[in-house]
């Protein structure tokens, strides 16, 4: 039964000892492993407040100084999660992180970088303000230009909000929990010029 | 595991067997966004968010009526960026290409957009209008196509002729255009123009493009994104209105806007055709960064320049490992 293979696959690959473990490699002690974590930190306060956000309807931050505070919050979370992605990803590049079957999480990786993009770009098409109005008129040059703009409309606001809101996020949540499942298989990258003739379990 | 794999990459590849430290990654996740959630709550007390205030047809026809009213006259002529914008508008023109792929071309047209009927007629024709406007639209309505055309373009040249200046246009053969634009002014400047261009005679839209286009048209839209500092020519893209950081991660995108021979739209092929030149060279670096692990030279470049030294010294000390050299 391929329920019963699914469960065997997952035991055998993710055990809770890989998926919640209790000790890591002695060579993890850099700040820059905290740069993944701070990612998926600032991501769930993204969600929290784009929740909110949606419940409301995107112009509520106009006229509610609640509102607009709940955007605030939405906006500096995004301002964050950037800035901890890219440094997350210059140290995962500097670390050469794709080595040992690794290249699958560089990719996901990689591939949430460039979705978190258009995720946060269609965040400031659906703004309803100027800058909304700014950014849907420029961009829709270039899209159009490499023929994207007659799917990925800029300029409908139906068709952002819905991508902004539902699809784009789902994707890059789903996306993101790959990436974190594959960094709990695998394990963090060994040093660079780390191997087995001076490892402790080997001398 | 493949049989051609390096002793190092197999080592890379298996479970670390060295020195360990406890490790509580829940208590790490939980301490991660409690420390996040309290910096953007900082944030967000100190500094706010941004939010202009959207423009509004009304604003663009009271702080500068001569534009509007040009910008309707170039929307009857066929003359303006929307009439002459190709697909996937309309077929005013083939787009821009890169050698001979009009990639623009490629979907045809999806969003067909008439610029005079969409524009300009139909909000007129949906709203409750002057005796003299009515009688425009219907000499406008029962006019050949060859004679409307010869109506608009005559007074949209003249009124180029004047530099914009409408009270210098000498009198011609204009039909009903003059009184048709007139009508628009009008109704921008009471306000209704915004939501019939959306509505379109409909009650339920959520489509603005109507509304870009149509203001991307003429210099109100313009001359707001150069005074908020958000003009592509200067790093616009990636700036955010008043003093906020904006989408600071396009900064390469915005870059290949600030250079030779991107910036000069009469250039030919890559000026005249910028916007498709650094989609595809964007596509082809987001493609690259996605890959790097396959891509010679810049997959080798964390081992030759030793930045992991940094990343690793501790481990690298207590084990006594000094750097391998290639």
């Amino acid at each position: 039964m391929w329920t019963a293979r699914a469960r065997e696959s997952w035991q055998k690959n993710l055990p809770i000892e890989k998926l919640i473990p209790d000790t890591q490699p002695a060579y993890v002690v850099s700040w820059i492993y905290v740069f993944g974590v701070l990612t998926i930190a600032a991501l769930s306060v993204i969600i929290i407040s784009g929740l909110a956000l949606a419940f409301a309807g995107p112009a509520w931050y106009h006229t509610s100084d609640f509102g607009h505070w709940v955007n605030s919050l939405h906006f500096w979370s995004v301002q964050l999660f950037f800035a901890f992605m890219v440094i997350h990803l210059w140290g995962k590049f500097w670390m050469a992180a794709w080595r040992g079957g690794r290249m699958k999480t560089w990719i996901s990786g990689a591939v949430v970088f460039v979705l978190s993009i258009a995720t946060g770009f269609t965040g400031y098409l659906i703004q309803t303000n100027f800058d909304s109005q700014w950014i849907a008129y420029e961009a829709k040059d270039g899209f159009n230009s490499a023929g994207i703009g007659a799917f990925f409309n800029v300029t409908n606001l139906g068709q952002m909000l819905l991508l902004h809101v539902a699809f784009l996020p789902a994707v890059l949540g789903l996306l993101t929990l790959i990436h974190v499942l594959m960094v709990r298989k695998r394990g963090v990258v060994p040093p660079i010029d780390a191997n087995s003739s001076n490892t402790e379990a080997s001398r | 595991m493949s049989k051609n794999l390096s002793p190092k990459e197999v080592f890379d590849a298996k479970p670390w067997t060295g020195k360990l430290r406890s490790y509580d990654i829940i208590k790490e996740g939980t301490i991660a966004v409690v420390v996040v959630a309290l910096l953007v709550v900082s944030l967000s007390f100190l500094f706010g968010s941004p939010d202009e205030k959207s423009l509004t047809f009304k604003g663009w026809a009271e702080s500068n009526s001569d534009n509007f009213y040009a910008t309707a006259v170039q929307e009857l002529a066929g003359t303006s960026g929307t009439a002459t914008y190709g697909r996937p508008y309309n077929e005013g023109s083939d787009g821009l290409n890169v050698g001979p792929l009009f990639l623009q071309k490629w979907a045809g047209v999806t969003h067909r957009i008439d610029a005079a009927n969409n524009f300009v007629i139909e909000p007129l024709m949906n709203q409750v209008q002057t005796p003299e406007v009515k009688a425009a639209l219907t000499q406008w309505s029962q006019a050949s196509v060859d004679a409307r055309t010869k109506w608009a373009t005559t007074y949209d040249d003249a009124i180029t002729k004047a530099e914009g200046k409408l009270s210098a246009i000498p009198a011609g053969e204009y039909g009903p255009v003059p009184a048709l634009a007139n009508g628009l002014t009008q109704m921008a400047k009471a306000g209704s123009l915004d939501a019939a261009l959306l509505s379109q005679g409909g009650f339920f839209q959520t489509d603005s493009t109507k509304q870009i286009l149509f203001f991307g048209d003429g210099a109100y839209l313009d001359d707001a994104g150069t005074a908020a500092n958000l003009q592509g020519g200067t790093w616009g893209m990636m700036n955010e209105t008043g003093r906020y950081p904006g989408q600071a991660w396009l900064w390469l995108y915005s870059f290949w806007y600030q250079i030779p021979p991107f910036t000069n739209e009469e250039s030919h092929p890559i000026g005249a055709n910028a916007d498709v030149y650094i989609m595809v060279i964007m596509g082809a670096m987001s493609l690259g960064l996605i890959l790097i692990p396959v891509i010679p030279g810049v997959r080798s470049l964390p081992m030759r320049i030793p930045i992991h030294r940094g990343i690793w010294r501790s481990y690298y000390q207590s084990e006594g490992i000094k750097r391998r050299r290639k």
